[in-house]
């Protein structure tokens, strides 16, 4: 696994629990040294490892791991420079919406060795959307409720109210739900196209 | 209803590329797409000449709106007189002598930000609605934020690898036990000297009676011994003098300097007294005291460093013979008279 996804759930645990959870974390699955490299690779095993010790850790199932890590992405000031980039996808969240096929290309662009799932969105009705996640290369990460977070946050980003639901996995593919209730629901936070450089 | 012909190609090119302008057929501006006015500021650039307000840079034109119309579908390198420093490319395209699609005999010049695309976007407080849906300037923005924020983490890497370079060099030219270098510090350390051409002076020490408060007081008295000498050495040379452990018992100190006769011997001496003060360890006794040769480079045409540490050696050697806790200065005819000295232990066996 990339060390970018890697170091995302470590500096979650850290940002979010404090430096000695996270140390009793990387305890537990015995890392030397106990943080990750973003631009490093790493066995899938030490991620499934790592993310099985934080959910013991916290008592906390996965799958419910995996979304706080996705909202912790977009709306933590340590990953500003990732919601700037997710920021470039789209200028509502419905645009952002239909660029999320482009998402694992966007990140292979950036980083050629971070190979994300594919994702393909469905449009019901302009309201009614449904994303599916393949299951791709990730090494047996869900993906999917990474996705579910990381959209909830991406929501409030652009001011839209929104329900997500996460539909389970059939053959290896993940289901979003996703109903927009309402596109103008908050101000949402600003974002402008120079602001980092 | 004139006017409202000649902005019909306006209105749909405001879609298509909104940063274009209409010009008539005396190169003045009668529409501008909505970015095109944004870049140019509140000011309606309406009724302006399109060459006051932008110096085509490359190609060379002829002046005036033939040249323009004469460089049509050509790239045009220019900038906004205003704005010097933000580039702009563009190209021209003629329109018809009728009025079918714009004044006649007009020209379209469609402009897009090159490479100056980041200075622009910061400038005109620019938005992802400001670029024609297919332009690609959001994702050159995206690609520029993305490769800042992995070339930042690379250098982080890079800075936590140096520092992890250094900190396991350090430690590999660092003895555990006493915090001296170690070993492998000797190569390096005299050879940078011979190489700048500084004088040295080399001092081979071997401690005295060591083995023997190792052997009766046990192992740890006889580290805790070893850290004393080494507090010793370290407080009687300078920081830029170096103090090696090479042994067991055995140091090299490195004066980065050219000792004379009378300092140096007085430095052993010193040096030596101080290793015979007492340490009294867990109610008994340890007694050690030190054996010392010294070479300077000095004595030498062109120092070698085997050369000198054999040097040293002999020194050391002579010492030993001379007594314990004695200092030898290295002179030629000690190579005599080791020589000869073995040569007598070969014969009278």
């Amino acid at each position: 696994m990339h060390g970018l996804i890697n170091r995302a759930i470590e500096l979650f645990v850290r940002d979010t629990y404090g430096q000695d959870t996270w140390g009793e974390v990387a305890g537990r699955s015995e890392l030397v040294p106990q943080d990750f490299e973003a631009m490093l690779d790493y066995p899938d095993a030490v991620t499934r490892d790592v993310l099985a010790g934080v959910s013991r850790v916290l008592d906390k199932p996965e799958a419910a791991i995996l979304e706080d890590i996705g909202t912790y992405l977009v709306s933590h000031p340590t990953a500003e420079a990732l919601r700037r980039l997710l920021r470039f996808s789209g200028t509502d969240f419905t645009d952002f919406l239909h660029s999320l096929d482009d998402l694992p290309a966007r990140a292979r662009l950036a980083v050629p060795q971070l190979i994300l799932p594919p994702i393909e969105l469905h449009d019901h009705d302009g309201h009614r959307f449904s994303v599916a996640v393949g299951a791709g290369r990730s090494g047996g990460l869900s993906f999917g409720y990474v996705l579910l977070g990381l959209l909830r946050a991406m929501a409030d980003d652009y001011g839209v109210l929104v329900t997500l639901d996460h539909k389970g996995r059939r053959d290896g593919v993940e289901t979003i739900e996703v109903r927009v209730l309402e596109t103008a629901f908050a101000r949402g936070r600003s974002f402008s196209l120079g602001a980092a450089l | 209803m004139t006017s409202d012909r000649s902005a019909a190609p306006g209105t749909l090119l405001d879609v298509l590329c909104p940063m274009h302008l209409v010009l008539d057929a005396d190169g003045r501006i009668v529409h501008a797409g909505p970015t095109a006015q944004k870049v140019l500021g509140p000011a309606v650039p309406v009724g302006r000449a399109f060459l006051e307000l932008f110096d085509v840079k490359r190609p060379r034109l002829a002046p005036g709106v033939a040249g323009l119309r004469a460089a049509a579908g050509r790239r045009l390198h220019c900038v906004l007189r205003d704005a010097p420093g933000i580039e702009l490319k563009g190209v021209a395209a003629p329109l018809p002598g009728d009025r079918g699609i714009g004044p006649p005999d007009g020209l379209i010049v469609d402009l897009s930000f090159g490479i100056g695309l980041i200075d622009a976007v910061g400038r005109h407080e620019l938005t992802s609605r400001d670029f024609a849906a297919t332009d690609l300037a959001v994702e050159m923005l995206y690609l520029v934020e993305a490769k800042a924020a992995v070339m930042d983490a690379f250098q982080k890497l890079s800075q936590r690898l140096q520092g992890a370079k250094a900190a396991a060099e350090e430690e590999a030219h660092t003895d555990t036990l006493t915090g001296l270098r170690n070993r492998r510090a000797l190569d390096p350390v005299i050879r940078r000297l011979i190489a700048r051409g500084a004088d040295f002076t080399l001092m081979h020490l071997d401690l005295d009676y060591f083995k023997s408060v190792n052997d009766t007081l046990g192992h740890a008295a006889g580290d805790h011994v070893l850290r004393r000498v080494a507090r010793i050495l370290r407080e009687e040379t300078r920081s830029e003098d170096t103090v090696i452990r090479v042994g067991g018992d055995e140091f090299v100190l490195i004066f980065a300097e050219a000792l004379s006769d009378a300092r140096l011997a007085e430095l052993a001496r010193r040096l030596i007294r101080r290793l015979e003060d007492a340490l009294s360890i867990g109610g008994e006794v340890a007694r050690i005291s030190g054996s010392i040769g010294t070479t300077r480079s000095a004595n030498y045409a062109t120092p070698r460093l085997a050369v000198m540490m054999d040097d040293a050696d002999l020194a050391l050697y002579a010492a030993k013979e001379a007594g314990r806790g004695c200092h030898v200065a290295f002179a030629p005819d000690l190579r005599r008279a080791v020589a000869r000295h073995t040569v007598d232990a070969a014969t009278g066996d």
